[in-house]
């Protein structure tokens, strides 16, 4: 397998969507490639940190706001 | 207390059909659930798609109010998320087109990139390199970083990785086909490493890339933010 091969199929492993025997064969390129254990385990982190960080959140006044402008709106039909 | 009892043997509905049934039925307070549970997500796709605050704000209260109006249209075939993501979308495109003269603005071409297709910083990260920051700090070096993609890569990793839609639900919402949206989650992911790295690759002291990024300790202005006519021009 090619790191170009790997890379092709990162996100199955990322996603856990690969076959036993595919699994196999990149876990074999990952024990001879550097750098693709790097990207994998970056790219797994990268994922990880803008999922546990929220960067456009709604202060609560705003959401109250939002909320009960829609809901007034709502209640007489839109 | 009152609970609902589920009839025995009766496979569970997703609690979203529930709340519609009762939103036809006339029930406002079922709506104004949905509203609440939603309202978060739906914020932050606009903010993805329009990249401007009051844009989103008003995104999110039409799109809701859109929804309402147009329930009677929902077949419920779909997740109501998913329809209602649609609608967001839609919604936050004619805001863009709005503010671009009726410029066409598109998610659903595909983005002729190579960047970061193929990783180009091998360096490998510092454990928990996120720690090196403020949260402060954080939240803008990854605003900047996800700014720095095309619309439609933002709005993928949005639903597929955050939000964790499927890859079958998420071209729904957005009317892409599965392989578009799978070259776009990877292209995204990849992307987002490769900028991530230059903040916290191992051996990268925290003010380096301060110095080198202006953003990354202060409050991006106007002019630091990358253009989004520049950005959807990348798409064409």
């Amino acid at each position: 397998m090619t790191c170009t091969e790997f890379l092709a199929l990162l996100d199955d492993l990322i996603d856990d969507s690969v076959t036993p025997e595919m699994r196999l064969e990149l876990q074999q390129h990952l024990g001879l490639c550097d750098h693709c254990v790097v990207t994998l385990n970056t790219t797994r982190k990268t994922i990880e940190i803008y999922r546990s960080h929220e960067i456009y959140d709604l202060p609560a006044g705003l959401r109250e706001r939002l909320h009960a402008a829609i809901m007034a709106r709502c209640k007489k039909g839109c | 207390m009152a609970t609902i009892q589920p009839i025995a043997g009766e496979l569970e509905p997703h609690p979203d059909v529930a709340l519609v049934a009762r939103v036809r039925g006339g029930d406002v307070s079922a709506y104004d659930e949905l509203v609440r549970k939603y309202e978060r997500q739906v914020f932050r796709i606009a903010q993805h798609i329009t990249q401007n605050r009051e844009d989103a704000e008003d995104v999110m209260q039409d799109a809701f109010l859109k929804a309402y109006e147009k329930l009677e249209q929902f077949q419920g075939n779909s997740k109501f998320y998913t329809w209602l993501v649609r609608i967001a979308v839609n919604e936050s495109l004619m805001r863009l087109r709005k503010r671009r003269t009726g410029r066409m603005v598109s998610i659903d071409e595909d983005v002729e990139t190579e960047e970061g297709s193929v990783p180009r910083d091998l360096a490998d990260w510092a454990p928990d390199p996120e720690q090196n920051y403020t949260q402060a700090e954080l939240g803008r070096i990854l605003e900047k970083t996800i700014k720095g993609l095309p619309p439609g890569f933002r709005v993928v990793f949005e639903l597929r990785d955050v939000q964790g839609l499927s890859t079958e639900d998420t071209a729904e919402a957005l009317g892409l086909s599965v392989p578009a949206v799978k070259s776009r989650l990877l292209r995204a992911r990849l992307q987002l490493r490769e900028r991530l790295s230059r903040y916290f690759r191992r051996g990268k002291s925290r003010k380096q890339p301060a110095a080198k990024e202006p953003s990354a300790g202060k409050q991006p202005s106007a002019a630091e933010e990358p253009s989004a006519a520049r950005e959807l021009g990348a798409e064409q």
